[in-house]
């Protein structure tokens, strides 16, 4: 990848002091490349928020610093930082036309009035609202007051653009037709996105990286594909996606492979790299889509078998839930393309396929 | 059903509607009846007799010889108390600004303690208020003595009796009336929209004169016309800071009603008053409501 805009290293933050301190940055490290778009994904209060406010500026670390482009950002008040930020709730000013709004970071940095007002008929041009500069916020819509925020924020071509959950607040049709937009204006500025959501869907769909937070720590960074089908921990597998979780034993499969034995003594294979130092009871987690099943006299050896509990049909596909035994279930979804098997009914005996590849040991 | 809800709210209005409209509107009727009738040569009015003496005084007088010269000693008093007002009402936005900006930025549970704080000079008689003023004020009094302790001669303050210590006197009393509204708008404002000022570069001053103020301009605006218009109509303040050397338009009309015995002229300064306070509000919100477009 190009060069680090943004790194943070080993920030902290805290509210409050005494007994009604809360930790919400721990010791969290992290390096957003150029151009990149960078998905900070978690539930709230994971501190995703907290991370893009210092970046921001309207927080101060506890501990640890910010760096742009290698320079410490630290004492930096808002104002003096290449930063600009779409806010949730957009924060448009009300009280300035929609053009005043566009040039308002332009104004701030002594740009002549002619070319403000140019800068921000491109900018209304790039988000295709071309003919509402001489309105007021208050006239537009909640997807037009976005764009306008995305506007303002990007008309003095910041280095690095923070959004805030800017789609959170829009209907889910909106929401998608701003994820296409939004990636669309990523790639046609060239800026440094940093985006934080809550929304795991918004955070695949967009993101060149994704780091998934969980209670002030970074649990997981990488490409949408790696964050779903390699998740290191059960909260990744969890939170993204649907997961079937299964707890077995480490063992050696006596070909020099690692395997999971399950607690009703079947085995799992393993293609994953598991570090020899690991031993005794593990978390495997394997997506419902990567599963399929068969009729049990197809089933060949070492593989699960289990007993057909509920059966949804779904339209486009249909899920399956396997008794394995011992309290054991597995989630099981298939298309119901034009080449699908006959359905299993419930109570039936089956088979259950994976490719190895797609079971991952989780750590902790 | 509307009509029905709304014929219901009117009931609910109803007691106010008639007692202001009967407590406020006869009474100023009343005077407008009065401000046309001729003088009384013992106080009142001979009733039913008209005459517009009242409003042509206001201007002119007549000399010896019975003619109409101008005479602009009223005119005047009214331009001395539109003066008086106008610096009170500065003085006032100059400490009251700051002051609701502070509050504002406190914890909720502080900012209601300061708010009430403010609120306490209402707790004491306008009067007292007053003389107390007067003992800070006089010469040799609290403010000359302290100032005269610490080594500054001042030779007597000579500020009691002067349009400044009027001014002094009404800041403090109409100060809370400026504090309020401000307070109230700039508690409404969102934070968020100062943090987006100045992640967009602008720094703390013009975060203020950009998004802050024109955003708490309507309460800037109730806070001024809520000072400026009770300073207009300032009795006691001026009676006693100014030691009648400094008549105020109320003072004016307070006389013609007493010793100078002259209704008609009593109630027509009142109603030219209220003409030019209607005439100034009207300009004001007209000025107002352009504010937007003009802010830039």
């Amino acid at each position: 990848m190009s060069e680090v805009v943004i790194s943070a290293k080993s920030v902290g933050k805290t509210f409050g002091s005494g007994a009604d301190k809360v930790t919400a940055l721990d010791d969290v490290s992290v390096d957003i490349f150029q151009n990149e778009f960078f998905t900070m994904l978690g539930p709230s209060g994971c501190g995703k928020t907290t991370l893009l406010r210092l970046i921001g500026g309207f927080e101060q670390a506890t501990s640890g610093q910010i760096l742009l482009e290698g320079k410490a950002l630290n004492d930096l008040p808002p104002y003096k930082r290449p930063i600009n930020t779409v806010f949730q709730s957009y924060a448009l000013f009300p009280h300035l036309t929609v053009r005043q709004n566009i040039t308002f970071g332009l104004e701030m940095q002594g740009v002549a009035r002619k070319q403000a007002d140019d800068r921000a008929e491109e900018m209304l041009e790039l988000v295709r609202l071309a003919q509402y500069g001489d309105r007021v916020p208050s006239q537009l819509s909640g997807g037009q007051q976005q764009r306008i925020a995305l506007a303002r924020a990007l008309a003095p071509a910041p280095k690095v653009l923070l959004l805030d959950e800017p789609l959170s607040a829009l209907d889910l049709k909106l929401r998608k037709e701003m994820q296409v937009e939004l990636k669309r204006l990523q790639t046609e500025t060239g800026i440094t996105f940093v985006f934080v959501t809550h929304d795991q869907e918004e955070a695949l769909a967009m993101s060149d990286r994704i780091a998934v937070m969980k209670s002030g720590e970074i649990l997981q960074i990488g490409a949408p594909r790696e964050i779903y089908e390699a998740p290191t921990h059960r909260f990744v597998a969890d939170f993204i996606g649907d997961s079937n979780f299964l707890v077995g034993n480490l063992v050696d499969d006596g070909a020099g492979k690692r395997a999971v034995k399950l607690g009703g003594g079947q085995v799992i294979e393993l293609t994953q790299d598991v570090s020899s130092q690991r031993s005794g009871e593990v978390t495997v987690s394997v997506r419902p889509e990567r599963l399929g099943l068969v009729a049990e006299n197809q089933a060949g050896a070492n593989q699960l078998v289990g007993t057909v509990s509920t059966v949804i049909y779904f339209g486009t596909d249909t899920t399956y839930q396997i008794d394995l035994g011992n309290d054991a279930l597995l989630t099981v979804r298939m298309q119901n393309g034009s080449g699908a098997k006959a359905d299993f009914a419930q109570g039936e005996r089956v088979g259950i396929t994976m490719s190895p590849d797609s079971i991952r040991v989780l750590a902790d | 059903m509307g009509n029905i809800i709304r014929s219901k709210r009117f009931w609910l209005v109803a007691p106010a509607v008639v007692y202001i409209g009967f407590f406020m509107a006869v009474p100023l009727l009343q005077m407008a009846y009065v401000s046309m009738l001729e003088r009384g040569d013992y106080g009142g009015v001979n009733w039913g007799v008209f005459s517009m003496d009242a409003y042509i005084s206001f201007i002119f007088e007549r000399d010896l010889m019975d003619n109409l010269v101008v005479n602009t000693d009223y005119l005047q008093i009214f331009a001395r108390s539109f003066g008086l007002s106008a610096m009170t009402t500065v003085f006032a936005l100059l400490l009251g600004f700051p002051t609701a900006f502070y509050i504002s930025t406190q914890p909720q549970s502080r900012r209601n303690f300061l708010i009430f704080l403010v609120t306490i000079p209402f707790w004491t008689n306008i009067l007292v208020r007053n003389y107390a003023w007067m003992l800070l004020l006089r010469n040799g009094g609290l403010i000359d003595g302290a100032l005269n302790w610490m080594g500054i001669e001042t030779g007597g303050l000579d500020v009691l009796y002067t349009p400044y210590a009027v001014s002094i006197g009404l800041t403090y009393t109409y100060l809370p009336f400026m504090v309020l509204p401000i307070y109230a708008s700039l508690e409404k404002l969102d934070h968020r929209l100062v943090e987006a000022a100045f992640d967009l570069g602008a720094d703390k001053r013009r975060a203020m004169s950009r998004v802050i103020l024109p955003l708490a301009a309507p309460g800037i605006a109730a806070g001024c016309i809520l000072v400026f218009i009770p300073c207009l109509g300032a009795y006691v303040t001026p009676e006693l800071l100014g030691g009648g050397k400094f008549m105020m338009i109320a003072n004016l009309i307070g006389s013609q009603f007493g010793a100078a015995r002259n209704w008609p002229l009593g109630a027509g300064l009142g109603f030219v008053l209220l003409a030019l306070v209607l005439i100034s509000m009207m300009v004001y919100s007209f000025k107002f409501k352009s504010l937007p477009e003009e802010s830039r």
